[in-house]
């Protein structure tokens, strides 16, 4: 547990955030007190807690990585996923709820990328929990206005002629991004397939893994 | 937010403490049965004005909205919330203790 570790990493080496290793916060007694209150008025369980966070840690980039893929092989299934992106991922068991999920698909001359200026909004049921720097004020701030500058700093240099579209995600609304398949490819597997997408490749600040020709 | 100018974007990469994890749970749980809706949530982060968003971590927002949420929607009073904390806070030094090893 965060508050009985002894060299201040966490067993997948990142470091915890100041917060575990000092005294109580005003806004951990906070949470505490609100679920507390919450337990006692019986407006949810423990179980319906644990459940709730449970299913939080199994969403992955992995589920994503799915879509993509069966986009990748399935021409009809793109033209459906760029049609009605909910309706789409909830062919392959990934339930976006009442939000409305939008595909935008990279092309030789397109590349997309995603953020969320108001907060924080991303599509979780496909990627999990988004990554802090996607939330940081310093990302918000600055894709929608230097957005190549920004995507040179991921590592991703495009070419001159290449159009950038920011897509500003919001309350109702989140957007996934179809990477363009890499070539080479043609051979494998949608599962081998799956494995070459990342998860900022589905952000648009990153590209698929390439295959030594 | 959007637009303006800001330094480089860090790649630090924390992992979710508990805590953290369960203000998301409670916000999922509670706007699913209707105490708020992410409008509610979102207007309770505009009030909190642009200070908020240098102080504050995420997740400590978060559950300041919630809870001014459901406070407004009668979950709980305020009264309530002001005894449990205090309650909470004399628990011991640390989350765990707090939350008695919850």
């Amino acid at each position: 547990m965060p508050h009985d570790h002894h060299d201040h990493l966490s067993p997948s080496g990142h470091p915890y955030r100041a917060d575990d290793d000092t005294a109580l916060s005003y806004w951990q007694s906070m949470e505490i007190a609100v679920r507390e209150l919450l337990l006692e008025k019986s407006i949810t369980t423990p179980a319906e807690i644990a459940a709730q966070i449970d299913a939080m840690d199994a969403r992955s980039p992995a589920n994503g990585a799915a879509l993509v893929a069966r986009a990748w092989c399935d021409p009809d299934f793109k033209e459906r996923l760029l049609k009605d992106g909910s309706a789409a991922s909830r062919e392959l068991g990934f339930d976006v709820g009442p939000m409305l999920l939008i595909a935008v698909e990279n092309t030789a001359n397109i590349h997309n990328i995603i953020v969320c200026t108001l907060c924080s909004c991303y599509p979780r049921n496909l990627l999990g929990l988004p990554p802090d720097w996607y939330k940081s004020r310093a990302y918000r701030s600055r894709t929608v206005k230097e957005p190549r500058k920004v995507l040179s700093e991921f590592g991703v240099a495009l070419p001159e002629g290449t159009h950038i579209r920011v897509h500003d995600s919001t309350a109702d609304m989140r957007y996934v991004v179809i990477p363009a398949r890499p070539n080479g490819t043609d051979k494998m597997s949608e599962s081998e397939l799956a494995k070459l997408v990342t998860r900022d490749s589905m952000i648009g600040t990153g590209l698929p893994k390439t295959v030594s020709a | 937010m959007g637009g303006q100018d800001a330094g480089p974007i860090c790649d630090d990469q924390h992992d979710f403490s508990l805590w953290e994890k369960r203000v998301d749970a409670l916000m999922i749980l509670c706007s699913g049965k209707g105490y708020f809706t992410v409008d509610g949530l979102r207007r309770a982060l505009e009030d909190m004005g642009e200070a908020a968003f240098e102080d504050m971590s995420y997740y400590e927002r978060w559950i300041a909205a919630i809870n001014q949420n459901l406070i407004e929607k009668g979950a709980y009073s305020l009264e309530e919330l002001g005894a449990k904390m205090a309650e909470v806070q004399v628990r011991g030094q640390t989350y765990g203790e707090a939350s008695l090893g919850e």
